[in-house]
């Protein structure tokens, strides 16, 4: 049996037009796509498509066979697109919750909250991109490869990985006519040694506005010591803990450096997207 | 006025004390903030009880604060805050241009400092006053007020003589004397009891042994603690004459209704929130809807109802 996604009824308030839902999609297909990661694809209502990329939703996991899920897990959008009603989540099995997702099969309902938090940013002189990232960070990066195409911008992702077959969203990337450099731990070209150099000769050729990062602690520390070194700003999505993904609970903050001072903020309302700059891991 | 999903036309209204709402529906405080004003209208809840407001401002706890369990979870958030300061310029005007009552909950390490911030927040707008006399992270090893009836009495007097506006005093679970506590709430002047708060908790990471909470120990919260939250709720009512408001692990209209009928005149609503946001406003809308199908025309008709069985002779 098939049935039409649809968003919980609420009580909208007069004038004002309510920012997420609680969606109840429907699962199109859910399938690996390589030995570690799987791609989860819903039929989804068109009030929780209006998604900017960086954004993302809180996942209500089904119970996995022994296990008890209980809080809602935070997944970055993969894709979105409104006019084929399509949501997009990639993901690797690594606890219960995500262990609950791969259990998802087509035509499953499956209930989502979101669009959350705050998006990338493509400032208007952010002419030329650069996306340095690593693993399934590679997944929340995905969506800014169309974006950038549909502004008009240069994008040059750099994708890293144990393996090279294990490179994400590679094929993604260049379909969106994106430049695409996968490194790897195997020849060692990952290492933020080999990397450096890379990305410099771009930066000498005027060819890096600005970095877009996501899923590694050394990258990040590379992207800072280069942006301070040349005056390259950049935007970074960050990961932490959560409860609510609205901003009510106050679990998932993380320390932010802003001039000379120590901030807090909350992953899921402030972010998850932040200044390369004040990132700290 | 009619359901915004069901239609209903049912009078959901209950009173607490003076303070009059118009269904028993609330956030428990800590799980609500403007950010759920994203999902659904606030103003189809009862009242709106605020996180814990501290005079100062507060970091709260280091991270992991929260911690994932079966059917709930454990917290130790660390009552980060703003300070009154903020509450006053910034959330006071906020809060104020909704219609529903506006409950502000305060806490502080000392009688003194409590009883000052009580004061300071008694001001136009506000409602009422939930005393968080039971938060179990605030201090080290969990101590609250509320675990002995005699610091339940001195900080509800202190208070009580700060504030004309209704006091709610919010109970622990984590106490061994429940029904003294409560009794010694009322008669230190408080307006209703708020039955109760998370219960403390630990859980540790078997591959690092190492605690799951940053804090170490936290409050555990959802529908895991809902017998406990309910047998209270049940004793309170039965020992005090001031309002009841249950609070733990309430989910779903069932919940609710066994609350109510447990004797609680209201019903506060958190960790719930969080794995749905949208479960306060169905919870009104469902409420409405099963008093028109079993022509129940006051909530009052369900509170208190519960029937207690006679004891039998065992031979």
């Amino acid at each position: 049996m098939t049935f039409t996604p649809t968003v919980l009824p609420v009580p909208a308030p007069q004038g004002l037009s309510l920012r997420c839902f609680e969606a109840r999609c429907r699962v199109i297909s859910n399938t690996p796509v390589n030995g570690e990661y799987r791609l989860l694809v819903l039929d989804a209502p068109a009030e929780v498509l209006d998604c900017q990329p960086g954004q993302f939703f809180q996942l209500l996991c089904p119970q996995p066979e022994g296990e008890t899920p209980f809080l809602r897990r935070p997944m970055s959008i993969y894709g979105f697109d409104a006019a084929q009603g399509r949501l997009e989540f990639l993901y690797k099995v690594t606890g219960a919750g995500t262990r609950g997702l791969a259990t998802l099969r087509p035509d499953d309902a499956f209930n989502v909250l979101g669009p959350l938090g705050q998006g990338f940013s493509m400032q208007d002189d952010w002419q030329h991109l650069m996306l340095v990232a690593r693993g399934v960070g590679l997944a929340t990066l995905a969506p800014l490869a169309r974006m950038a195409q549909e502004k008009g911008r240069k994008l040059t992702a750099i994708c890293s990985a144990r393996r090279p077959e294990l490179a994400m969203s590679v094929d993604l990337f260049e379909s969106y006519g994106a430049e695409v450099i996968v490194v790897h731990d195997q020849n060692a070209s990952s290492t933020p040694e080999a990397l450096r150099p890379l990305i410099e000769a771009r930066i000498a050729a005027g060819q890096v506005d600005a970095f877009y990062t996501c899923g590694s602690a050394r990258l990040l520390r590379l992207l800072q010591d280069l942006g301070a070194k040349h005056g390259i700003p950049g935007e970074i999505a960050m990961e932490q803990q959560m409860a609510c993904g609205l901003g009510m609970c106050q679990a998932c903050v993380r320390q932010f450096r802003v001039g000379d001072r120590l901030i807090q903020r909350r992953v899921c309302r402030e972010g998850p997207v932040f200044p390369i700059e004040e990132a700290i891991v | 006025m009619r359901d915004f999903i069901t239609g209903s036309t049912a009078d959901l209204s209950v009173s607490l004390g003076d303070l009059r709402l118009k269904n028993p529906i609330m956030p428990a405080s800590g799980t609500f903030s403007e950010d759920l004003s994203d999902v659904f209208d606030l103003d189809v809840l009862g009242a709106h009880v605020l996180k814990t407001i501290m005079h100062d401002t507060r970091a709260g706890n280091p991270t992991p604060r929260v911690c994932d369990m079966q059917s709930g979870m454990l917290n130790a958030i660390g009552i980060p805050s703003k300070g009154f300061a903020y509450f006053r310029d910034e959330m006071l005007p906020y809060w104020s241009a909704y219609r529903a009552p506006l409950v502000v909950s305060i806490s502080a390490h000392s009688l003194d400092d409590f009883a000052r911030l009580c004061a300071e927040v008694s001001l136009p707008g506000v409602a009422a006053i939930e005393a968080n006399i039971s938060c179990p992270n605030i201090e080290a090893d969990g101590k609250a007020f509320a675990m002995r009836p005699d610091t339940t009495e001195q900080v509800m007097t202190r208070l009580r003589a700060e504030t004309d506006l209704p006091l709610w005093a919010k109970l622990t679970p984590n106490t061994g004397e429940p029904v003294d506590v409560a009794r010694a709430a009322q008669a230190a002047g408080a307006d209703a009891l708020v039955v109760a708060n998370t219960v403390l908790g630990m859980s540790i990471d078997i591959t690092t042994r190492t605690p799951r909470l940053g804090n170490v120990m936290g409050g555990m919260s959802g529908p895991a603690i809902k017998p406990i939250a309910l047998r209270m709720t049940y004793q309170c009512a039965q020992a005090c004459d001031i309002p009841v408001i249950g609070c733990g692990g309430i989910s779903t209209l069932e919940d609710v209704l066994e609350f109510l009928i447990a004797g609680a005149r209201a019903v506060q609503v958190g960790t719930a929130t969080f794995q749905s946001p949208t479960t306060m406003a169905r919870l009104v809308s469902e409420l409405g809807a099963w008093m028109d199908t079993n022509n129940i025309r006051s909530v009052d008709e369900i509170i208190g109802t519960v029937q207690a069985p006679e004891a039998g002779v065992f031979e």
